[in-house]
């Protein structure tokens, strides 16, 4: 059992929790995932880890509840536990210092963003992040962001905090703008990463995308996660999650997510 | 018995059935299909055994058991009446034979070298049946486990709770090691939990069998995947030997158009989501199975059945086989074959698919190719060649590719020296020990997919290599 040590609720639906495990805090990487089950009839799910604590022995993830699990998990508190917490899985990123870096998050990976920025900035690179919601109520980990950026950039999709419209729409200002890009690192809905990665391949920018496949095992037993990469089949819980963004067949990953829609949607009503 | 009596009692010439569940009932449940033997009839079965007595270069029973069970002796206990000294004999060899009753294939094993078997018309004695019936006498006794205390100070790490892990757990336990074993999922007995479905192995039975294993002393960390929670080399530093059985877990895609149509699946995600995360009780689990009422299950191995057979009972209308091959060459055991058979399972052989055709993003339809078969190849089997121009189209809804699987790569691709072949499989001798000082592996991670039983043969010898390794260490 991994105890839940920190419970905080972020935004509507949106929850962090820090999980006790000691094991996997130790390894853990930027860029690492950890598959968590709730309960004995709870399904596995794979969980972009958004920060860790060596000598808490304490790992953070940040959920939002969309289906029954995420649900479920939402109930839980302070002193419940998770019956099951495997990881770190996935390759980490490949945190190194490129010069300047625009780090992107949108809904909730913006949390899972987090950790990227700070390792960038950490690594000497010149961070710009941009975040974006659908409106100032989700907007998640402002301060955190912003503390390891060098320039910060908020978008809602209906005006109610910093600019009105869409991340892509500031990534294409700064790229038309001055400023040399060697990195954009992108993590969000499976839609906003297509379209950033479509925005940035005519530039020529190198563009890494954090991939959210439908996972059972996520240590590369299933292949129920694998993706189209450069027209090659690839699993994302071994061979990623992370990915060249201008490779990666994003139609046929939305397609993939929706294949248990009826069944997520029976679990849900019960 | 008196010697003039023995003689003049005539051996039957067929093996007692088992009985099954009826095939019309069975497809609607994943209850157990074959249901065991009673005492009487695996009395009556026993007393089929010739006793035939081990010489020097003539073949028995024992010779083809990979766990070296002293096969004569436990089937004279049953017909003797003993069952507690049968029990006593198997497990002084193997530890799980709930589970090699159930899932051992017997008749290219022990069976095959059965005296009794080789004479004309004449059935080999029900062995592993007869592993069964005690193995089960046992459990419903409550397990007559002793209760062994660690008393030696070595340490040995087993990577994996599968048949191999377990077998080798078992033997260093019982020599007194201070054995833990480390899975990645949260479930251990890796294929025997994943992989065959609850008709063919009641999970309640390798829970029990894992339970006895438990018993012995050993300790089992879930959740703890070796190479990314806590690399081999970590584990050298608190563990006096290492055993790496990973097995063959990584799913193998033919890389033919429209593979990643939702609607296909691999075998191992669709029999994993089935047993390991009980989607057939869904939404009583909350993980979900989809299938269709057209299902083709791409192979001919066990696996391939076991996910043809499992797609009937999810409510598949026709459930077709598609192999390669012809049925002589496929490498499910006969038995399989024939129980998928009577179920309705439907074999289109000597077919191969060619790409997958999808409509809004769901497969709808398989085009394939009519083989012929041509000279035997490396495998010894006659190789299928594509017949030009034959192309069809199939209609289906759900695919379940089950080709085979290759070597899990984590620990190879972690463990820094760790010598590896081109395939991917650890290089071992044949004790099991690696490249690594102090490293032994054995089961599929060695040798490719391959049984249960040669995977607990593996952990066996390994197990024996180790204790000689610590001995003089």
């Amino acid at each position: 059992m991994y105890e839940i040590v920190e419970k905080e609720n972020l935004a509507d639906n949106v929850k962090l929790f820090g999980i006790d495990a000691p094991l996997v805090a130790k390894k853990a990487k930027p860029g690492n995932f950890i598959v968590l089950r709730v309960d004995e009839h709870g399904e596995r799910i794979p969980v972009t880890i958004t920060d860790f604590d060596v000598k808490k022995g304490t790992v953070t993830i940040v959920v939002q509840e969309v289906g029954k699990t995420t649900k479920k998990l939402g109930l839980l508190t302070e002193g419940d536990a998770l019956l099951n917490f495997a990881g770190p899985l996935g390759h980490p990123s490949e945190i190194k210092n490129y010069g300047h870096v625009v780090c992107i998050g949108g809904g909730v990976g913006i949390a899972l963003i987090y950790p990227e920025v700070r390792a960038f900035k950490e690594a000497g690179n010149t961070v710009t992040s941009i975040i974006g919601a659908r409106t100032e109520d989700l907007l998640i980990f402002e301060e955190k962001i912003s503390k390891y950026s060098d320039k910060f950039y908020i978008t809602t999709d209906d005006g109610s905090k910093g600019r009105k419209g869409f991340v892509s729409d500031v990534l294409k200002e700064l790229m038309d703008g001055e400023e040399k890009i060697d990195l954009v690192m992108v993590v969000g809905p499976v839609i906003m990463m297509k379209i950033i990665a479509e925005l940035t391949k005519p530039y020529g920018i190198k563009t890494v995308a954090s991939l959210n496949p439908i996972m059972v095992d996520g240590t590369g037993m299933c292949g129920g996660c694998r993706v189209i990469v450069g027209g090659e089949a690839k699993f994302a819980c071994v061979d990623g999650p992370e990915f060249d963004a201008h490779l990666v067949d994003f139609d046929n990953l939305m397609a993939r997510n929706r294949r248990f829609l009826d069944e997520e949607r029976m679990a849900l009503e019960g | 018995m008196a010697e003039a009596e023995k003689k003049k009692k005539k051996i039957p010439k067929k093996t007692h059935e088992m009985p099954e569940q009826n095939p019309l009932e069975r497809i609607k449940n994943f209850g157990e299909v074959a249901l065991g033997y009673d005492f009487e009839t695996a009395k009556a079965e026993a007393e089929r055994c010739l006793q035939c007595e081990r010489k020097e270069g003539k073949e028995l029973c024992i010779d083809g058991c990979p766990v070296e069970i002293d096969i004569p002796k436990f089937i004279k206990c049953i017909s003797e009446e003993r069952l507690d000294d049968a029990v006593e004999i198997l497990k002084d060899k193997n530890d799980l034979p709930a589970i090699c009753g159930r899932v051992c294939p017997q008749e290219q094993q022990c069976q095959k070298y059965c005296t009794l078997g080789k004479g004309k018309g004449r059935d080999p004695v029900a062995i592993g049946r007869l592993e069964r019936f005690v193995a089960d006498y046992d459990m419903e006794k409550g397990y007559s486990a002793p209760e062994y205390i660690t008393s030696l100070s070595k340490k040995v790490a087993i990577v994996g709770s599968g048949p191999a892990g377990l077998t080798a757990a078992g033997d260093l336990a019982k020599l007194g090691y201070d054995v833990t074993i480390y899975e990645a999922l949260h479930g251990s007995g890796g294929v025997l939990r994943y992989g065959i479905p609850e008709f063919r192995l009641p999970k309640a039975i390798l829970d029990k069998e894992v339970g006895y294993i438990k018993k012995l002393g050993v300790k089992l960390e879930t959740d703890v995947v070796i190479g990314k929670t806590i690399l081999v080399d970590e584990l050298l530093e608190e563990f006096d030997a290492v055993f790496i059985g990973t097995g063959a877990g990584a799913p193998m895609f033919m890389r033919i158009p429209g593979e990643n149509l939702n609607g296909i699946y691999s075998a191992n995600e669709f029999l994993t989501r089935i047993n390991l995360m009980k989607a057939y009780k869904f939404p009583e689990y909350d993980t979900p199975i989809k299938v269709g009422e057209k299902v083709a299950i791409i192979g001919g191995g066990n696996v391939t059945m076991d996910s043809a057979r499992c797609a009937l009972r999810l409510g598949a209308k026709e459930s077709t086989v598609v192999y390669r091959r012809s049925e002589e060459e496929m490498p499910a055991r006969r038995e399989e074959v024939e129980h998928a058979k009577e179920e309705g399972v439907v074999f289109k052989l000597l077919t191969n698919p060619v790409r997958y055709l999808g409509e809004d993003g769901n497969v709808k339809q398989m085009e394939c190719i009519e083989m012929k078969l041509g000279e035997p190849d490396a495998s010894g089997r006659r190789r299928p060649i594509p017949i030009e121009g034959s192309e069809f189209l199939m209609d289906v809804d759900t695919v379940v590719v089950a080709i085979g699987n290759t070597p899990n790569p984590l620990v190879p691709s972690t463990t820094e020296g760790l010598e590896t072949t081109k395939r991917g499989t650890i290089v071992v001798n044949e004790d099991g020990k690696a490249s690594i000082d102090g490293v032994y592996a054995g089961g599929d991670i060695t040798t490719g997919a391959a049984t249960v039983i040669s995977a607990m043969g593996a952990g066996k010898r390994a197990a024996r290599a180790i204790d000689e390794y610590l001995k003089a260490k």
